[in-house]
C-alpha cells in the first residue's frame, strides 16, 4: 500500500477566503456566523447562518462560467484553484490520466434549484434557462474541477448528508494508498443557504435562532455555513520525489453505518468508526492528540459523541483535545468535514489548536476538554475528524504529522 | 418590425460567439462563429425569452427541428416567421 500525503490545501468559507486567513480566524477564535441575507429572508424563522460574505462571481468567472457554476460549484472552484496551486501541480501528460476528483456535497446546486422552482411556481414562467441541469447535478462541481484541471482519471461526488466530505476523502484517500491514482483532489463544497434551504431544515426543529454553542449546556441547535475547502491527496512517493512541501500525512479512514434511525446518532456506530480509523491508522489512541469533533451542537450530537469518545480513548479521553469549529463557520453539512480537516491541519503543523467558541456552561455529560472559547498552543503529532450524518453514516479521518 | 428583429437576433448570436455584431455574416454557420451545442441552447433560450415564442428546436437532431440554424441568416428568417405567426 501507499503511503498518502497532503501537498495542498484551498477553502473559501466563512472565515476566509484562503487557508491562511481561515487559520488566523481560528487562532483567534472569529465569529463567522451572522445575519442571513437573501430573498425572502423575511418568511424564515431562523435568520442567522456563517454566509460567505463580498463575494462577487464575475471576480473569478467570466459570463459564460458563471452560466454553467451553481454557487457551490464556485466555491469548490475557488477552493480548487488555490490548493492545486498550492502543491505546485500540472496535470498533463501520464499524470493526467492518474489524477482525479472526489468532492462531497449534500445539496448539490440547491441554489439553482431554488430560484427555479421559485420562477415556474412563484412567478409563473413557463421557461427556465437551458443549464438548470447541468447546474444543479450533485456532480457538477466534480466534473467542472476535472475539467478546469484537466484531471482524467477516476472523478465522483459522495453524497451522504453531513459526512459528504470525510467520505469523499476517504474515497480519495483509498485511490491513491490503492495505487488506482497518483493524485486525487478532494474534499466538499455546500451552498445551502437560500430560502429553500433553510425553510426545510427549519421543518426538523434543530436550528438555533441565536448562536451555535457546542458542548455547552445551554447549546440549543445547529447553525448552517456555507463554502468549500479542497485538497490533494498525493502518493507520497510522487511527492518526495519532486520535492512538495508536505502539510501531513493521511493516516487512516474508517466508516460505519448505526442500521438504527434516519436522523439519531448512535453512540456505538460513532465509536466503531473512531475505532476503525484509529485501527487503520495503526495508532494507538494515546497518539492522539487533536479530534475535530463533528460538534453540531445539537443536544443529540453533542451527547453522544462525547460518550463515545469516551468510550474509545478510556482514561485518554480526559487529555485528549476536542474542538467543534462549526462554533465558528457553522455546519457546512456536505462541505464541513473539508473545511474542518483545515483544524487538524493547523493542529499538526502550527501547533495551534483551534477552540470552540461561544462556550459558556459546563454539561456533565460532555466532561470533555473542549478547549472553550480560546485557541490553544500544544504540540500535536496525530488527530482525528469526525463526522457523523443524518442516516446514520459515519466517517472518521486520521491525520499524522509528517 | 423585421429590422428590429433582425438587429437582436444579431446580438443574441454575437453575444454567444462572443464578437461585435458587425462581425457577424449572414452567411456564418454557428460553427464558423464558434457556437457549439451548449451555445445554440443558451441563444435559442434568449430568443424565446426576447421574443416570448416557443421556438420549435429539438438539441437531439438539430438538422430534423422545424427551425432552420444553418446558417445566421436562416436563424433570422425563422425567428421573423415565429414573430410573425405569433401577431398574426
Amino acid at each position: 500500500m501507499k503511503r498518502v500525503v497532503i501537498t495542498g490545501q484551498g477553502t473559501i468559507n466563512p472565515l476566509g477566503k484562503s487557508a491562511a486567513e481561515t487559520f488566523a480566524a481560528m487562532q483567534a477564535g472569529k465569529l463567522g456566523i451572522g445575519p442571513l441575507t437573501f430573498q425572502d429572508v423575511d418568511r424564515l424563522s431562523i435568520r442567522i447562518g456563517g454566509q460567505v460574505n463580498d463575494f462577487a462571481p464575475e471576480d473569478h468567472f467570466n459570463r459564460q462560467e458563471i452560466s454553467l457554476y451553481d454557487r457551490f460549484t464556485q466555491f469548490a472552484l475557488f477552493a480548487a484553484a488555490e490548493a492545486i496551486g498550492q502543491s505546485g501541480l500540472v496535470f498533463d501528460g501520464a499524470l493526467a490520466d492518474q489524477a482525479g476528483v472526489v468532492l462531497g456535497t449534500a445539496g448539490g446546486g440547491l441554489q439553482t434549484q431554488d430560484e427555479n422552482y421559485r420562477s415556474v411556481y412563484e412567478a409563473g414562467k413557463n421557461r427556465v434557462h437551458p443549464f438548470v441541469v447541468p447546474r444543479l447535478m450533485n456532480n457538477a462541481a466534480a466534473s467542472h474541477v476535472s475539467i478546469v484541471h484537466n484531471l482524467r482519471g477516476p472523478s465522483f461526488t459522495v453524497a451522504t448528508a453531513c459526512a459528504s466530505s470525510n467520505h469523499a476523502m476517504g474515497q480519495a484517500f483509498g485511490l491513491v494508498r490503492s495505487g488506482q491514482s497518483k493524485v486525487m483532489i478532494t474534499g466538499g463544497s455546500e451552498a445551502m443557504l437560500c430560502f429553500g434551504g433553510i425553510k426545510a431544515w427549519e421543518g426538523l426543529r434543530v436550528m438555533s435562532r441565536d448562536a451555535c454553542r457546542p458542548f455547552s449546556a445551554n447549546r440549543n441547535g445547529m447553525v448552517q455555513g456555507e463554502g468549500a475547502a479542497v485538497f490533494v491527496f498525493e502518493d507520497f512517493d510522487h511527492a518526495r520525489a519532486r520535492g512538495a512541501d508536505i502539510l501531513a500525512e493521511v493516516a487512516g479512514f474508517a466508516m460505519t453505518s448505526d442500521a438504527a434511525d434516519i436522523v439519531m446518532p448512535s453512540k456505538q456506530g460513532a465509536a466503531r468508526a473512531i475505532t476503525g480509523a484509529l485501527r487503520d491508522a495503526g495508532l494507538p489512541a494515546e497518539a492522539i492528540g487533536y479530534i475535530n469533533a463533528h460538534g453540531t451542537g445539537t443536544a443529540a450530537n453533542d451527547k453522544t459523541e462525547c460518550a463515545a469518545v469516551s468510550d474509545v480513548f478510556g482514561a485518554h479521553a480526559d487529555r485528549v483535545m476536542i474542538s467543534s469549529t462549526k462554533s465558528m463557520h457553522g455546519h457546512l453539512i456536505g462541505g464541513t468535514g473539508a473545511v474542518e480537516l483545515l483544524a487538524c491541519i493547523m493542529a499538526l503543523r502550527d501547533g495551534v489548536i483551534a477552540p470552540t467558541i461561544g462556550y459558556q456552561e459546563a454539561d456533565p455529560e460532555c466532561a470533555l476538554d473542549v478547549v472553550p472559547n480560546e485557541a490553544r498552543l500544544a504540540k500535536v503529532t496525530a488527530t482525528l475528524s469526525n463526522a457523523f450524518a443524518f442516516g446514520g453514516l459515519n466517517a472518521v479521518l486520521a491525520l499524522k504529522a509528517i | 418590425m423585421s429590422q428590429a428583429v433582425k438587429d437582436q437576433v444579431l446580438e443574441i448570436i454575437a453575444q454567444q460567439a462572443v464578437l461585435e455584431v458587425s462581425d457577424i455574416a449572414p452567411t456564418a454557420t454557428l460553427d464558423d462563429l464558434g457556437i457549439d451545442s451548449l451555445g445554440l441552447v443558451e441563444a435559442v433560450f434568449a430568443i424565446e425569452e426576447a421574443f416570448d415564442i416557443e421556438v420549435p428546436f429539438n438539441a437531439n437532431e438539430p438538422g430534423q427541428s422545424d427551425f432552420d440554424v444553418s446558417t445566421v441568416a436562416a436563424i433570422i428568417t425563422a425567428v421573423e416567421g415565429l414573430v410573425a405567426s405569433k401577431k398574426g
